[in-house]
C-alpha cells in the first residue's frame, strides 16, 4: 500500500514533467536541436601528436640487437612499453580492452635472420580504433628501427649497414584498418551529448521549481526525496534514448561507421551512462541556488568530461594525473563501452569493468543527492 | 491526541543572525478559525512555515496536529493544507493538470471523479484545459485554495488568501473558509483586513517578530485600552496638523471626512480638544477601532524595540 502511493507520486511528478517538457519550447528544441549541432561540429576530425602511448612486447627472441631495438621504441616517446605478453593471445586480448594500444611481436629467430641479412619481420599490432591516437606512432616505427640498427650494427656486423632496410615492420592495424576519423568520433560523440543535455536537463529540475517559485508547495506537499528525484530523472531517460537513436542513425547513414557489437549490448550501457548522468544532474541541482548556477556546474563538469575522458586526446596518452580524473567521469567509461562494442565487437565480459564502475557512480551520486536534498525553505 | 491544532513554544527564526521571528508561542484549539496579522515583514509567513514544517526554527519547538514540527514534518505535510502567499501552481499546467496533480501527490481515491467535482465547485469546469497562469489574480487565489483543500486536511494554513482579490469573491472567499471550518477544518488565515479579523474566533497579532496581542477582537480592543474621539465638521484638515504632536495625542487618522484622534489618557487627550480654538466642529467618543488598536500598538512595539537597540 505504501509501494503504491510512493509509485502513484513518482507517477505524478513524472507526468507533471513531461507535460511541462512538452510545453517548453526552448528545452524541447534544445534537447534536439544539440546533437544535431554537435554532430557537425565535431564530425570533423580532431587532430591530435599523442606520446607515450601503452604498449606490449611478446618477444620471442631476446637478443642484444632486440633490447636495442625495443629501447628505441621507447625513446621515441611514442612508445611506453608497459607488460610482456607470454602469449600471442595475451596481447591481443590487452588490446581489445584497451589497456595497450600497440603490441610488439619479435618472432622466433629475429636475430639469426638479421645477421644472415634474411630480412626479419618485426610485427606491430595496433588497435586503430582511434586513429587520431594511434597514426603518429605507426608512422614512426620504421624510422625508429632503422634508427636503431644504424647505431647498433657496429663492429663486426658493419657489413649490415646496407640502405636498404634490413628489419620488414609489419603493421596490422585492428578495428578500423582504413584509420577513419569519424569511426572513433561519431561514437564518441553519443557520449558526450548525453553527457551535455541529460547534466543539463536534470540540473535544472529543481532550481527550476525554486525559481518559478513552486518549490515552496512541491515541499508542502507530501513528497518523500528519493520520489522527487525519480520522477524527475525518468521522464529523462526517454529522451536520451531518442537522441541515441537520432545520433547512431546519423552515424550509420551519415558516417558510415561499422557496427560490429550487440545492438543490446551498446543500448544497455546507454542506459546506464544516461542514468549516471542524470542522477549527477539532480544532484547538482540540490546543491544548486539558481538555475544559473545550475548551468555553471553542468559546464565545469562538462569541460573535464570532453577533455579528459579520451574523446579529445587518446585517454592513455595523457598524463597520468589526468587519467586519473579521467577515470571519474562517467565518460570516460562510456567511451570505452560504446567504442568496444561498436568497432571492436566487445561483449559484456570485456565491458564488465565499464558498467561496474557507471554503477558505482549512480549510486555515489544518486546517495548525494538524496542527502543533499532540501526538505526545507532553509 | 490533544485538543490543540497548534502548540508551538518558543519559536525563534533567523536569517543570517537577523531574527525575524523572536520567540512565538502559539496554542490554537481544534475546529476553530483564527486571523495572523501584523504588518509587512513582522514574520507571519515565516511563522506559518516553521509550524508546516518547511522551516526549521532556530530556536524553540512544538507540535502541529500532534506532530513534532521538527521531526516529523512528513505527516504534517499529509495533515494539512498550505496556501502560499505567492501564488505557487505550476503556471505552465492547465488548471485542470494541476488539480489532478495534487490528487495524485495525496493518493487520493476517484480521482479523475473528485478533480471534475472541484472544478465544477470552482466554476472552472469549461476552463479546464487553460494554463493556469493566464488566470486573473483572484481565480488563482480560489484555485489554490481548492487545491490545497482537495485532500481534506485536518489544519489549513492560508497565507493572505485574498490579496487582490475583489470584495465579491472576498466574502465568498470567507464563506468558504467557514464552510470548511464546519466541516472541521482548523483554519488560521494571516490576513491584512480588518473586516477579515472580524469574522475570525480570534485574533493574533504579529509585530517584529513578536506577538503583540491575542484574543478575541473585542477583547483585544478592550484591553489595548484605547481612548479615541472623532471630530466632523469643515475644519478638521486643518486642526489635524495641530493635534500632531500635542501630549496625550498618540495618534492622528482620516476616517473619510472624520478625524480620529486617540491615546490612553482620557483626561489629556479632552485638554488636547478644549486647547483648539472654537470652531463648529463637533467631537464625541467613540469605541476605538481594530486598526487604531493596531496602529497604536505598533507604535509601542517601535518604541520597545528602538530602546532595546
Ligand atoms: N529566506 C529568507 N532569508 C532572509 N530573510 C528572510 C527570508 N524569508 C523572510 N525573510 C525576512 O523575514 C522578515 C519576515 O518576513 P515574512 O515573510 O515572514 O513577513 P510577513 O509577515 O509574512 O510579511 P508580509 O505581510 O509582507 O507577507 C522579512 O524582513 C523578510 O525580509
Ligand atoms: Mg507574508
Amino acid at each position: 500500500m505504501d509501494i503504491w502511493a510512493s509509485l502513484q507520486r513518482i507517477y505524478a511528478i513524472m507526468a507533471k514533467e513531461l507535460v511541462q517538457m512538452r510545453r517548453d519550447r526552448m528545452t524541447f528544441a534544445m534537447m534536439l536541436g544539440l546533437p544535431i549541432i554537435q554532430l557537425i561540429l565535431f564530425g570533423f576530425a580532431i587532430n591530435t601528436d599523442p606520446k607515450s602511448l601503452p604498449t606490449a612486447v611478446y618477444a620471442e627472441d631476446n637478443s642484444a640487437v632486440v633490447r636495442r631495438v625495443l629501447s628505441a621504441f621507447e625513446q621515441s616517446g611514442y612508445y611506453q612499453l608497459l607488460h610482456k605478453a607470454k602469449s600471442p593471445e595475451q596481447g591481443s586480448e590487452w588490446l581489445a580492452k584497451g589497456e595497450v594500444s600497440f603490441v610488439i611481436h619479435i618472432p622466433q629467430g629475429f636475430t639469426r635472420k638479421l645477421v644472415r641479412d634474411e630480412q626479419p619481420q618485426l610485427l606491430i599490432e595496433a588497435d586503430a580504433s582511434d586513429p587520431a591516437a594511434a597514426s603518429n606512432a605507426i608512422g614512426q616505427a620504421k624510422e625508429i628501427v632503422n634508427q636503431a640498427l644504424r647505431t647498433e650494427l657496429l663492429g663486426p656486423l658493419a657489413y649490415l649497414q646496407t640502405p636498404a632496410a634490413q628489419i620488414e615492420v609489419v603493421i596490422h592495424k585492428r578495428y578500423n584498418p582504413e584509420g577513419i576519423t569519424q569511426y572513433n568520433i561519431v561514437p564518441g560523440l553519443l557520449g558526450v551529448i548525453l553527457t551535455m543535455t541529460c547534466v543539463m536537463i536534470t540540473s535544472m529540475a529543481m532550481t527550476r521549481e525554486s525559481e518559478r517559485g513552486n518549490l515552496e508547495n512541491l515541499l508542502a506537499m507530501p513528497t518523500r526525496p528519493h520520489e522527487m528525484m525519480l520522477g524527475k530523472i525518468c521522464p529523462y531517460i526517454l529522451v536520451g534514448l531518442v537522441q541515441t537513436l537520432v545520433i547512431l542513425g546519423a552515424a550509420k547513414f551519415l558516417f558510415a561507421v561499422p557496427f560490429f557489437g550487440s545492438f543490446g549490448l551498446l543500448l544497455c550501457g546507454v542506459m546506464v551512462f544516461i542514468l549516471a548522468n542524470l542522477c549527477l544532474g539532480f544532484t547538482f541541482s540540490t546543491v544548486a541556488r539558481s538555475q544559473m548556477q545550475a548551468m555553471q556546474m553542468t559546464f565545469f563538469f562538462f569541460l573535464p568530461s570532453i577533455l579528459l575522458s579520451g574523446f579529445m586526446f587518446p585517454f592513455r596518452g595523457m598524463p597520468q594525473w589526468a587519467q586519473s580524473i579521467g577515470e571519474v567521469l562517467p565518460l570516460t567509461h562510456f567511451l570505452r563501452m560504446v567504442r568496444g562494442v561498436m568497432l571492436k565487437g566487445n561483449g559484456l565480459l570485456a565491458l564488465q569493468q565499464e558498467f561496474v564502475a557507471l554503477l558505482l557512480f549512480i549510486v555515489v551520486v544518486g546517495t548525494v543527492a538524496i542527502l543533499r536534498y532540501r526538505r526545507t525553505l532553509d | 491526541m490533544s485538543e490543540l491544532a497548534i502548540d508551538v513554544r518558543g519559536l525563534v527564526k533567523r536569517f543570517n543572525d537577523k531574527a525575524v521571528v523572536r520567540g512565538v508561542d502559539l496554542q490554537m484549539p481544534k475546529g476553530q478559525v483564527w486571523g495572523f496579522l501584523g504588518p509587512n515583514g513582522s514574520g507571519k509567513t515565516t511563522t506559518i512555515r516553521m509550524i508546516c514544517g518547511l522551516l526549521e526554527p532556530s530556536e524553540g519547538e512544538g507540535r502541529c496536529l500532534g506532530f513534532d514540527i521538527r521531526k516529523q514534518a512528513r505527516q504534517i505535510r499529509d495533515a494539512t493544507g498550505y496556501m502560499t502567499q505567492k501564488f505557487s501552481f505550476w503556471e505552465d499546467l492547465t488548471i485542470r493538470e494541476n488539480l489532478a496533480f495534487v490528487a495524485r501527490l495525496y493518493n487520493l481515491p476517484k480521482r479523475g471523479q473528485l478533480v471534475d467535482q472541484t472544478l465544477a465547485k470552482l466554476g472552472l469546469t469549461e476552463r479546464q484545459n487553460q494554463l493556469s497562469g493566464a488566470l486573473s489574480g483572484g481565480w488563482k487565489q480560489r484555485l489554490a485554495l481548492a487545491a490545497v483543500t482537495m485532500h481534506k486536511p485536518d489544519l489549513l494554513l492560508l497565507d493572505e488568501p485574498t490579496a487582490g482579490v475583489d470584495p465579491q469573491a472576498r466574502r465568498e472567499f470567507w464563506d468558504e473558509i467557514h464552510q470548511l471550518s464546519n466541516q472541521g477544518m482548523t483554519v488560521l488565515v494571516s490576513t491584512h483586513y480588518m473586516d477579515e479579523a472580524e469574522r475570525c474566533d480570534k485574533i493574533v497579532y504579529l509585530a517584529h517578530g513578536n506577538i503583540l496581542t491575542q484574543g478575541r477582537v473585542a477583547d483585544v480592543i478592550q484591553r489595548a485600552g484605547l481612548i479615541t474621539f472623532q471630530g466632523k465638521g469643515e475644519q478638521v484638515r486643518r486642526l489635524a496638523e495641530q493635534l500632531k504632536g500635542t501630549p496625550g495625542v498618540e495618534h492622528v487618522a482620516f476616517f473619510g471626512a472624520a478625524l480620529h484622534i486617540s491615546g490612553r489618557d482620557r483626561a489629556k487627550l479632552q485638554s488636547a480638544i478644549q486647547a483648539l480654538p472654537k470652531d463648529d466642529t463637533h467631537w464625541q467618543e467613540i469605541q476605538a477601532s481594530l486598526e487604531d488598536t493596531f496602529i497604536s500598538l505598533m507604535q509601542d512595539a517601535g518604541k520597545d524595540t528602538r530602546e532595546h537597540g
